[in-house]
């Protein structure tokens, strides 16, 4: 039994979306808003592997370059290519930008529940 | 602990996301606006800058012109009071150690404007090699700069300002101006590439000035720019940025800035190294991405699977939509329109390169 949809986050500001079998992973506002106007992503391949606490997507702002890291061990199996255009959809509706869905999951890092990475969040900008 | 400007308080509340820059902090950006939108502000109506953390370094005496002429590179023995020039500054072996802009305020009197991150640097270089009959004193705290840049800086400046106070032609200035009731001196320079000021004043009368500006620029929907869209700005204006373009290792004839190298000139420090190094073997280029991505600082740029280089400053340019880096290569390597490629994380990404600036209006 899978429970129905599940919104976590990661300590790397990463949100992770539990429906079923498949796992959508994309950038929280925070990070979004950390980042600044998004101007480009690199992501990888259909069939690609996803490696717990590894890097898997360059995300360029205007200001620098940065990673998303995956909070999942597992397998892409659909990327979302409208962003490969239109980056800057992560800045206007980060839930809704999905970067990778990846199934077949292996290993996760523990992971914050809307309310604990709020706190999390909190915290960050005030050390 | 950084320093704050006197516009500190007014960042934040204008929701300032400040960082730590050269010593200070300042905002990078404003949380209603952001890099992209402050750019293409400037670049279709008009921002606004605090400036502030620049350096501001005053020679005074019979032997100020004498002082500047062996301590830099460009010539002001033809410089009009009222007028500004673009100067480099370079050690024993040619190298730059600064790049700064002088004013004219009279025949034994001038102002020097610095970088901020290279201030404790330059006075301790402009200390040592005084000379003569001259006065020195840095009056970096003495300063608020904040600079207007954008089209109707113009109209804004005409608002507030008498009409004969008003500095018509590029790099020039008043030095006692009124601009709203606060005595300012105005200075028609910019580091955008768009029409603009540069405003100095008491650090007392910044946030007036400051709020002023604002004011005044509402109809025009002025915005508050921060560090951010400084950068790109300058960048797709094709301008050079100290400790990217410009280094101690590297020469101004390396980094074609040969017009504010005045080689005719009598003596200056670093001429003879100049002459001793011959032609440059490397300069400066544009470059545009053909392929999607981004390309920084630092990658390696190629032609015909040859290295012949490095990037030294890039990123998104916003108000032309393209990816855009300056590079210094192997002079003659490669013409505009050559292509080329740049690595960025191990991979190849195509290139043009492109004649500066690479906006061109």
């Amino acid at each position: 039994m899978t429970k129905a949809m599940e919104l976590k986050f990661s300590k790397s500001h990463e949100w992770v979306l539990f429906d079923g079998d498949k796992v959508k992973i994309g950038l929280s506002d925070y990070a979004q808003d950390q980042l600044g106007d998004i101007v480009f992503i690199d992501l990888p391949d259909e069939g690609d592997d996803v490696t717990k606490g590894e890097s898997f997507a360059d995300i360029e702002s205007v200001k620098a370059v940065s990673e998303a890291y995956s909070p999942i061990t597992a397998t892409v199996t659909a990327v979302n290519e409208e962003l490969l255009d239109s980056p800057e959809l992560i800045n206007s509706a980060p839930l809704e930008s999905w970067l990778i869905e990846v199934e077949g999951v292996d290993e996760i890092e523990d992971l914050l529940s809307a309310e604990e990475y709020k706190k999390f969040c909190e915290e960050a900008e005030e050390a | 602990m950084d320093l704050k400007t006197p516009l500190y308080d007014a960042h934040l509340e204008a929701g300032g996301k400040m960082v730590s820059f050269a010593g200070y902090t300042l905002p990078v950006q404003y949380k209603d606006s952001g890099v992209i939108k402050e750019h293409l502000a400037v670049r279709n109506q008009v921002g606004l800058f605090d400036v502030s953390h620049m350096g501001e370094v005053v020679y005074e005496g019979k032997d100020a012109l004498a002082n500047l002429h062996y301590l830099l590179t460009n010539d002001f023995s033809n410089l009009e009071v009222g007028r500004v020039r673009y100067t480099l500054m370079c050690n024993e072996n040619g190298g730059v150690i600064d790049d700064l802009l002088v004013y004219k305020c009279s025949d034994e009197k001038y102002l020097l404007v610095v970088n901020a991150a290279n201030r404790a640097k330059d006075v301790a270089w402009m200390k040592e090699h005084l000379f003569g009959e001259v006065a020195f004193s840095d009056q970096s705290d003495q300063f608020v700069q904040i600079a207007l840049q954008g089209a109707f800086a113009k109209e804004m400046i005409e608002k507030r300002t008498k009409e004969e106070e008003i500095p018509k032609k590029y790099y020039s200035f008043t030095e006692n101006a009124d601009v709203g009731g606060v005595t300012c001196l105005l200075s028609r320079t910019g580091y955008t590439g768009e029409f603009g000021y540069e405003l100095y004043c008491k650090p007392e009368d910044g946030i007036k000035l400051w709020n002023l500006l604002l004011e005044t620029g509402q109809e025009y929907d002025i915005i508050p720019c921060g560090l951010g869209a400084r950068d790109t700005l300058r960048l797709e204006a094709g301008m050079p940025l100290y400790g990217h373009e410009m280094t101690e290792e590297i020469t101004p004839l390396e980094t074609d800035l040969n017009f504010a190298v005045k080689m005719k000139k009598e003596d200056f420090i670093g001429k003879k190294a100049l002459i001793d190094k011959g032609e440059p073997k490397i300069t400066r280029i544009g470059l545009q991405l053909t392929d999607r991505g981004i390309v920084r600082e630092g990658a390696d740029v190629y032609f015909n699977d040859k290295k012949i280089g490095q990037t030294t400053s890039g990123t998104m340019c916003p108000f032309i939509s393209k990816a855009c880096a300056m590079a210094l290569v192997e002079k003659n390597s490669v013409e505009i329109g050559s292509p080329i490629e740049v690595e960025v994380r191990g991979k190849k990404i195509k290139a043009e390169v492109v004649t500066l600036p690479f906006v061109k209006k």
